[in-house]
């Protein structure tokens, strides 16, 4: 990256020695990770770039915004929407949650037994290297998981611009008018900090672009049906992570140039791994940039991952948002209709969500699923046996997996992926 | 033709070679070390054999030093229990090694259908067993015979070695008796065990392989706690190594 972001880093109020070293970190795995493999996309060029600037150009991009006038809202969850962001003129970011930081310091604040994710949320404040968080003019933490919910009590000390989002966890008719109500306060909010009412025209043009950025990814995700899979699942990894930070409309170009190319691959039965390689379908909880380890490990033991059931992936991106509502009051009502369909573990019961997994294993035509738990993620880790069970009852193998971001089990997890894969063949 | 197998444990390396019906003509054993690598070279030494194939933690480092193809010690074991008790009603195994354990339960013509395998650290392994026969001053050779002659059943809540030696510490400093506490510790791992196989199966016959195998009192002890028959090969700790050759010599065969 280029010595003209150090000022910028500096103003944000970034540990520029922190950071530097995060930096160095994140290059590192991403050549070893990611630009290792065989016979990428030409497309890909795009997401390289996008991560190697991930931290510098986009910054900068966002800091510009902010100095023409408009703010920023940065989020930890796919349920606050994009849609009435945008609408109110205002960008949204996901914040950085997916790598171990300043742990000692975060353990000053956290328990031990918190799961990666959201002690990676707090290591990014309190190590100061997330120029996402830094920049971001209203930071949205949501009441999903029970751990979430009080680690912003926390947060709240520490950012003086977070704004809790409330949500149901029952899908009841009392549970959507929740959601509704909360959508209704935060886009309120969201006007008030940009100062631009949202109106027909703006939240028609807002759910017009989120949709096409869905879209981009819905076309995507289907041709990894294909076999041999015309992109590793690293890369389609990649593509679903930068989802949440990249420019919507040039997000979705990008996204669609690779499919026209993976298009004509498919016509040519070209892959990145041979034909019948053992197809796996990740599911459970999200893979935050740069949590990369487990699809690293799946894809060098020999399989592809051809899916992920997972909020970075097709959980956060299923169902587009109906644009035909005529007023601002029935679009506020198909974003709700939208949102409450994601079946997020927080929900009781949430049987649609072992439905999804079966559906998609099937669609995707995977030999076998991996459940991704991160440790101590009580949702995720409860709902895994019941969701390896209905598996294993349609004749789905299933492996559970429970891990966090640190590398000191990746032998051990090697084995077991080598050995569920050995048992797909 | 003969194969090799080459299991490259965490406390010992195990190399067996069959020859192309199966038959086992030579197996050796050693401990690995700090240079497994080394100790497989110095191993295979003046050997004849025609396709060898390593499983075990030591698997890749073998396969990069000797260009050699892997299998999971999953597979292997699976394989190498399924030869050594052919009987399709036998479906399931337990291995506890030096420092990892895992059940796996088999389809009927002998795939793998399931596996368990204990967490990253040693709970429940050889490697526990061998630090608490030494706090009770026992050789790990007779301390599953000591604890067969315990007069009372008493409970080790600790799984953890570390917490474990010093429950027994104090169970010392209040004067139970040794063999008692042996058998408590027995008890502690038994449970960790009988936990994975539930897991994965309910009925039948279970293979015991890996060096714990050779323990009577764990048998005898997990026999009980499951209700079920447990079957040892006559060399528990083979089974992986011997899984191995057969896996190679199917390949080179087919």
């Amino acid at each position: 990256m280029s010595e003209d972001y150090r000022s910028m880093w500096t103003e944000l109020g970034l540990d520029l020695d922190a950071h530097d070293a995060l930096l160095g970190i994140l290059g590192q795995a991403y050549q070893d990770i990611f630009l290792s493999q065989k016979d990428r996309p030409e497309g890909m060029g795009y997401f390289d770039f996008v991560m190697s600037e991930v931290h510098g150009l986009r910054i900068k991009e966002l800091m510009d915004e902010k100095k023409e006038g408009r703010k920023i809202i940065g989020a930890y969850c796919v349920f606050v929407p994009e849609e009435i962001v945008l609408a109110a003129n205002a960008t949204l970011v996901g914040l950085c949650s997916g790598a171990d930081f300043a742990m000692d310091e975060v353990e000053k604040y956290l328990p031990r037994n918190t799961c990666a994710l959201i002690k990676s949320a707090f290591g990014f404040k309190l190590g100061k290297v997330c120029p996402y968080l830094e920049s971001a003019d209203m930071v949205v933490g949501e009441n999903t998981c029970d751990g979430k919910k009080k680690a912003y009590e926390t947060l709240g000390g520490m950012v003086d611009n977070l704004y809790v989002m409330d949500l149901p966890q029952v899908k009841s008719g009392i549970g959507w008018e929740l959601l509704k109500e909360e959508y209704d306060r935060f886009k309120t909010s969201v006007e008030e900090l940009t100062g631009h009412k949202i109106t027909v025209e703006s939240l028609k043009q807002a759910i017009k672009t989120v949709n096409a950025k869905r879209a981009a990814i819905h076309r995507l995700s289907s041709l990894r049906k294909a076999d041999p899979a015309p992109i590793s699942g690293l890369d389609a990894l990649l593509a679903n992570q930068v989802f949440f930070y990249d420019n919507p409309a040039r997000f979705t170009d990008s996204v669609n140039k690779i499919c026209d190319e993976l298009e004509k691959r498919i016509e040519e039965k070209k892959g990145v791994f041979p034909e019948k390689t053992p197809r796996i379908l990740i599911s459970g909880c999200p893979q935050a940039v740069p949590n990369w380890k487990l699809p690293f490990l799946i894809e060098t033991s020999g399989a592809v991952i051809v899916g992920e059931e997972s909020c970075v992936g097709e959980r956060g991106t299923r169902n587009l948002t109906d644009d035909s509502g005529e007023t601002v009051e029935e679009m506020m009502e198909a974003i709700t209709d939208r949102y409450y369909k994601v079946d997020c573990a927080i929900f009781t019961p949430n049987t649609d969500r072992c439905d999804h997994v079966k559906e998609m294993a099937a669609e995707y035509k995977a030999d076998g699923v991996i459940h991704y738990g991160l440790q101590f993620c009580q949702p995720y880790i409860m709902e895994s046996m019941p969701v390896e069970k209905a598996l294993e009852d349609s004749g789905i193998p299933t492996l559970r997996i429970e891990t966090d971001y640190n590398m000191e089990d990746a032998g051990q997890l090697k084995t077991r992926i080598e050995a569920f894969i050995e048992q797909l063949k | 033709m003969n194969f090799a197998g080459i299991d490259i444990g965490s406390r010992t390396i195990e190399l067996v070679i069959v020859d192309d019906s199966g038959k086992i003509v030579e197996n050796f054993q050693a401990d690995t070390g700090f240079d497994p690598a080394r100790t497989a070279g110095e191993m295979l030494k003046n050997m004849e054999y025609d396709r060898i194939m390593a499983t075990g933690y030591g698997r890749n480092l073998f396969e990069i030093n000797f260009d050699a193809p892997t299998v999971t010690e999953i597979k292997a074991h699976a394989t190498g229990a399924k030869a050594f008790f052919p009987d399709p009603d036998i479906r399931t195994i337990i291995d506890i090694g030096g420092q990892d354990s895992k059940a796996i339960s088999l389809f009927e013509n002998g795939k793998v259908k399931k596996f368990e395998m204990n967490d990253r650290c040693a709970a429940g392994t050889g490697k526990f067993l061998e630090i608490m026969a030494k706090s009770l001053g026992y050789d790990i050779s007779d301390f599953g015979d000591e604890a067969l002659q315990a007069e009372e059943d008493i409970s080790i809540s600790s799984m953890c070695t570390v917490f474990a030696e010093s429950e027994v510490t104090s169970l010392i400093a209040k004067g139970q008796n040794r063999r008692n506490i042996a058998k408590g510790l027995h008890a502690s791992v038994v449970n960790r065990a009988s936990g994975m196989i539930n897991r994965i199966s309910s009925e039948g016959d279970i293979v015991f392989t890996g060096g714990v195998a050779k323990n009577p009192c764990m048998r005898e002890l997990l026999s009980k706690k499951l209700g079920r028959n447990i079957v040892v090969p006559e060399d528990p700790q083979l089974v992986g190594a011997y899984g191995a050759a057969l896996i190679v010599m199917d390949s080179a065969t087919n």
